[in-house]
């Protein structure tokens, strides 16, 4: 362990509004921390630059799952395994249950919150891809009010993020409109648990006549960001998934990807096995039409 | 045999209760009055000297003690078989993370941050980092060439036999470095006065190793040093050599401050500063007639030492010793050596030398079948030792030995030639790709030639005043089963229940040298050696007519009290004797190296994804012939460990070097398989009785680490149809291989 | 910084103690509370031999602030034998050999405590990812799972 605790401030203000009054009020100041899962890696490793941090845990406000007719809201302190065992997630949002469920261990998934997940920004972050390919939308909230912005528009940059200081991820906003549609998900990493993803990628789609009439893939760690494939699914719409046009859209990932090499892999693997995933998953979209 | 009543049972663990409790005290479960905390300043360079150190800002300096290599009373040396190993660096660096100041503080949280503030300017040096650059030998790091020792083997005449060769088959075979992972840290805790001398309590394996190198390094009297093992949480020889180095630190301290000192290292200092598994590279050339006998081979055997030579000339003789595996090789040339190199100096990891050389010939077997058109399986059993046959030391092989036995009950047990041809028919095209893949070995027990001659063990049984049986020995559990297992010894030998006897903690000051905890011993050497101490105890009781001819456990404890009652004590002590016509040439490496191998066979099955390119140990059979499974539960678990220990080894465990250090040095980086990722390991074992093991018991603790590796590397190549002979395999390496073809062949999808 | 004023539930027993916020949980266990059965391994979430249960849920301890765990119900491993009495999770782990050296063990049987409690007759596949935050060096699992088997037949006879 190699931080002093007595150097680092803890506060719990109890209530959402509280927590964005201090934020507001000292911007730049607080670091939220909400289940601890990475925040608390690097305490221990002696990497945390913030000492003063302020505690979302715990607060009701941001630990509901709600559903209209149309619509499923998680609100951002959920955590994956509230997220990965609720009825709704499971029945509409099925990627979305899967991922949860692909991160981390049992313990990890009791405390990590999907808020935490997307803010944090780690490009191999296994929530996004999946709600890239939902078009998800992310509510934030300030002192000043909420906002809305679309998941394809909250990460800017390598760890870089669309909130402004004293704002937090209230909630996830999700259209239930992908009943009958196609769905590919898979996590590539070291092993199987508890293991940070070398590529995963999360796709959703319909056939209309043979033919791609929708199809949203989200992908992760092959590029600063989460990545939706939007030049990829561009070329294959309104074609039929032939062997040229699987080749086709390959190629065209290969563009839109910019995979690294890490600690963990390198940028080679990465863009075969991302090109290898996309084919798997269009084969498997091209076949889906005898299964529906 | 198989008249016990003890030996051969699943008793449970000895210490079992208190660990399923959450009871049993590691060090860091464990203070002392006025105990203060140690940290270790380390070097940040591969080489160099040191040109000055500087205490930053921001710490009460004046509140810690600071100990460097001029407060070493005795030698700078952690002595192991050489004395080329500092404890603190005087002047010259010679690998990351060395040793150079030791600070001490009450506050442990204080620590890292004191640590982080010591700021070190050095005059860098070129450095070497890979056994082909050592041995270029153009920068020179060690003494005249690099070579901290070299072998040769050799056994009829290798040059003349290739004329005679059908087939000629070369290959080369590497292995990369392994970290032990012990679930606990190294950590100790040492304590000195002037009056009691030296205490040192620790996570380790070797207590009295420990206490050599501590009468060196302080110059005390060898009564007033110390050293208590207490629970150790896994070691793996890990804690074979390295608690020397720790336990000498805290030692410094304690006496410098003249308070308790606890060192415990958090996980990142575990992995970057202590020792691994060498990493080998081997070269195999090998004559083979087209029948599939093998003629001669001529193999150069290399491994990478690190900085400081510590432990590498045994390692490179198991592993030399082993480089022909199980199999009769008429003419053989083994050359082998360890080169020195700047990261912290390589270590005893379970099998010792033995699973990097047996990787390369285990692959190289494989490879040879495959070029010479036979089925793995049968160019094998062509080549077995058996009873009468010799290594290629020259050990005549006198048990009676049935490796063909075991590996047609693998091949059985696996469903290995239907699975092959089935494999064969589907893999083409498939998205995942299946192998099956065999390994054959041997592993020799105890220590290498006259090293059992040399520790000269004794083991000793004594009773309490209340009358309470207790066996002692140096000997350390660490999760093997030690305790439980002696125990077992000592009850079946004196005939009475499991729970009426102890074991007494392994404290120098208590029991005597029974020689290190390693190399697969404490069974077969130690157990003898309690089994002979605990009949000479018995003995003593008959004849001082205090037991009959038949007794109960109480009856048996009674009257060890009233013998204790009457003389004072009741002491049986056995110095291990060496069976008779063993001979072993130190110079030429010729004969008797061990005195009984155990054997095995092990089958992999394993899917290689082709969209990923991550293979899956999908079932794991592993057969083993062990002289005598003592207690089923244990032995069983301590195959299945080591087996998983090994998938690790093949296909998840790789250490990132950069310039000599570590990078990866936690866990989330080091990846070791979960419960997610381990298939069912079936293992099976056969007993043909040594004659001078305990019981007729034969070591197994390092055995399983042998055939792992190379068996599911037979089983990739199977798979995929290509040659892989590097460990760890990762998928990034079978993508390379693979990854300029398609996934899929191409179909046409007709949507 | 200043201490703050913690009370929980610990093992059943109500405690009181001053911490710093950003203790870990671990560190107030062990040191405050002299519960040391509950173990470091790693610091980083990993390895799972610090998993205690915090309202009847799993979690890594080395990763939970002592201010979140403020009011909260605390069970550990010291806390998961009924006064005396083995639970069947320990006979279980003691008779099927999943502990070795130990030092997982806490941690593993804590975790098969959650299993358990959410699937009373868990399948392989359910007892593998059950366990899958939970690292052990020394048995390969194969000790491990027979032993949750085992604890989930002993449960279900009592």
């Amino acid at each position: 362990m190699r931080s002093h605790p007595a150097e680092y401030e803890l506060v719990s203000p109890g209530n959402i509004a509280a927590v964005l009054e201090l934020l507001d009020r000292e911007p730049g100041v607080w670091l939220p921390v909400a289940g601890g899962t990475e925040v608390m890696v690097q305490f221990s490793a002696g990497r945390l630059a913030a000492r003063r941090l302020v505690n979302l845990w715990g607060l009701k406000e941001l630990r509901e799952i709600s559903e209209t007719d149309s619509t499923l809201t998680i609100s951002g302190g959920c955590t994956f395994t509230q997220i990965r065992e609720h009825c709704a997630v499971q029945k509409y949002f099925p990627l979305l249950a899967e991922a949860a469920s692909w991160t981390g261990s049992i313990a990890n998934q009791n405390r990590a919150t999907i808020a935490g997940n997307i803010v944090n920004a780690s490009p191999a972050a296994d929530s996004p891809p999946a709600l890239l390919a939902y078009e998800a939308e992310l509510e934030l909230i300030s002192a000043e009010g909420t906002r809305r912005v679309a998941c394809t528009d909250f990460h800017l940059g390598y760890k870089e993020t669309a909130l402004v200081p004293g704002e937090l991820l209230l909630a996830i906003h999700l259209q239930k409109r992908f009943a009958g549609w196609f769905r590919y998900g898979q996590k590539t990493g070291t092993r199987n648990a508890q293991a940070i993803s070398k590529v995963c990628i999360a796709g959703v789609g319909k056939l209309s006549e043979g033919r791609v009439e929708a199809l949203h893939i989200g992908i992760g760690a092959v590029a600063a960001t989460p990545l939706r494939l939007r030049k990829t699914e561009e070329c294959l719409l309104g074609a039929a998934l032939t062997k040229s046009a699987i080749a086709r859209a390959r190629s065209v990932l290969s563009t839109e990807i910019a995979p690294i090499d890490d600690i963990r892999s390198n940028a080679e693997y990465r863009r075969h096995v991302a090109g290898n995933l996309l084919e798997d998953l269009l084969d498997t979209f091209a076949a889906s039409k005898d299964a529906a | 045999m198989g008249q016990e009543r003890i030996v051969g049972t699943p008793v449970l663990r000895k210490e079992g209760v208190a660990k399923v409790r959450g009871a049993a005290r590691y060090i860091d479960d464990i203070s002392l009055p006025d105990m203060i905390y140690g940290a270790t300043v380390r070097s940040s360079i591969p080489r160099g000297r040191i040109l000055k150190i500087e205490f930053g800002e921001g710490i009460p300096w004046g509140e810690f003690v600071i100990a460097s290599a001029k407060d070493i009373p005795g030698a700078n040396v952690i002595a192991m078989i050489n004395k080329d190993w500092p404890c603190l660096v005087e002047e010259q660096v010679n690998h990351p993370e060395e040793a150079i100041l030791l600070l001490a503080h009450p506050d442990r949280h204080l620590l890292p941050k004191a640590v982080a503030a010591v700021c070190i300017e050095y005059a860098a040096l070129p450095s070497v980092h890979s056994i082909e650059e050592s041995e270029r030998g153009d920068v020179v790091v060690w003494g005249e060439d690099n070579v901290f020792k070299k072998f040769l083997i050799e056994k009829g005449d290798v040059d003349a036999a290739w004329s005679q060769a059908d087939f000629i088959v070369e290959g080369e075979y590497s292995t990369g470095a392994q970290e032990h992972l012990y679930i606990e840290n190294n950590g100790v805790i040492a304590a000195y006065t002037p009056d009691e001398g030296l205490t040192i309590w620790g996570s380790m394996q070797c207590p009295f190793y420990v206490h050599k190198s501590l009468v060196l390094l302080t110059g005390l009297p060898e009564d007033k040093v110390r050293i208590i093992q207490v629970e150790t949480g896994g070691a793996f020889g890990g804690k074979e050599d390295y608690p020397s180095m720790i336990g000498a630190h805290a030692a410094l301290l304690a006496m410098k401050s003249g308070r308790p000192v606890k060192i415990m290292y958090d996980r990142m200092e575990d992995m970057v500063a202590t020792t691994k598994r060498h990493p080998s590279r081997t070269r195999i050339r090998s004559a083979v007639t087209k029948d599939g006998k093998l003629l001669a081979a001529e193999i150069d055997f290399a491994l990478d030492g690190g900085a400081y030579s510590t432990l590498s000339s045994t390692v490179l003789s198991r592993g030399t010793i082993h480089a022909g595996g199980p199999y009769c090789w008429p003419n053989i040339r083994v050359r082998s050596k360890a080169f020195a190199t700047n990261c912290p100096p390589h270590g005893a990891f379970r099998g010792f030398g033995a699973p990097q050389s047996l990787f390369a010939i285990e692959r190289h077997m494989d490879r040879v079948a495959h070029d010479i058109g036979m089925p793995p399986d049968e160019l094998r059993r062509r080549n077995f030792l058996r009873q009468g046959l010799t290594t290629s030391t020259g050990q005549v092989i006198r048990e009676p030995v049935d490796l063909g036995g075991l590996l047609s009950r693998a091949l059985t047990l696996s469903d290995y030639h239907m699975k092959r041809e089935r494999f064969d028919r589907g893999n083409a095209g498939a998205k995942k790709k299946k192998g099956i893949g065999i390994s054959a070995f041997l592993h020799g027990s105890g220590f290498t030639g006259s090293g059992e001659r040399y520790l000269n063990s004794v083991a000793a049984m004594d009773a309490t005043a209340d009358g309470k049986l207790r066996v002692l020995v140096s000997s350390t559990e660490f999760g093997q089963g030690t305790n439980t297992i002696l125990c077992q010894i000592a009850a079946e030998a004196l005939g009475i229940d499991y729970d009426a006897i102890e074991i007494a903690p392994p404290d120098t000051s208590l029991v005597p040298n029974t020689g290190p905890t390693v190399a697969s011993r404490t069974s077969m050497i130690v157990g003898k050696l309690v089994h002979s101490a605990a009949l000479g105890l018995k003995q003593t009781l008959q004849a001082a007519a205090l037991l009959g001819d038949n007794w109960t456990t109480r009856e048996f404890c009674e009257a060890a009290k009233a013998h204790v009652a009457k003389y004072g004590v009741l002491r049986s002590t056995s110095r291990y004797e060496p069976p008779p016509d063993v001979f072993w040439d130190d110079e030429k490496y010729r004969g008797e190296a061990y005195p009984a191998f155990a054997w095995a066979v092990y089958v992999a099955e394993v899917t290689v994804d082709m969209i990923t390119y991550g293979v899956t140990v999908d079932d794991f059979v592993a057969v083993q012939e062990v002289g005598r499974v003592l207690n089923p539960v244990l032995a069983t678990g301590q195959i299945e460990g080591g087996v998983a220990q090994g998938i690790g080894y093949a296909l998840y465990e790789k250490v990132q070097w950069e310039r000599g250090r570590m990078a990866n040095g936690q866990m989330t980086n080091y990846i070791i398989p979960t419960s997610q990722d381990i298939p069912p390991i079936r293992v099976y074992f056969e007993e043909t009785p040594f004659s001078h093991g305990a019981f007729g018991a034969k070591g197994i603790g390092e055995l399983p680490m042998d055939g792992p590796a190379p068996a599911i590397l037979n089983a990739v190549s199977h798979a995929t149809g290509e040659d892989f002979n590097a460990i760890p395999l990762l998928p990034e390496d079978i993508c390379l291989r693979l990854g300029l073809r398609p996934a899929v062949p191409a179909e046409e999808v007709a949507v | 910084m200043s201490l703050q004023f913690i009370s929980l539930v610990v093992n059943g027993e109500a405690r009181e103690l001053e911490a710093y916020p950003m203790e870990r949980l671990l560190d107030v266990l062990r040191d405050h509370l002299g519960l040391t059965g509950t173990k470091e391994g790693c610091g980083e979430g990993e390895c799972g031999a610090c998993s205690v249960l915090i309202n009847g849920e799993l979690v890594n301890s080395c990763l939970v602030p002592i201010a979140q765990a403020n009011g909260t119900e605390i069970v550990t491993i010291e806390g998961i034998a009924a006064s005396g009495q083995l639970h069947p999770a320990q006979r279980a782990f003691l008779e099927c050999g999943g502990a070795q050296c130990g030092m997982c063990t806490p941690g593993m049987i804590v975790a098969t405590v959650h299993l358990l409690k959410k699937y009373p007759q868990p399948d392989a596949e359910q007892i593998r990812e059950g366990l899958n935050g939970n690292l052990c060096r020394c048995t390969g699992y194969m000790r491990i799972f027979e032993a949750v088997e085992k604890a989930a037949a002993l449960e279900q006879a009592r």
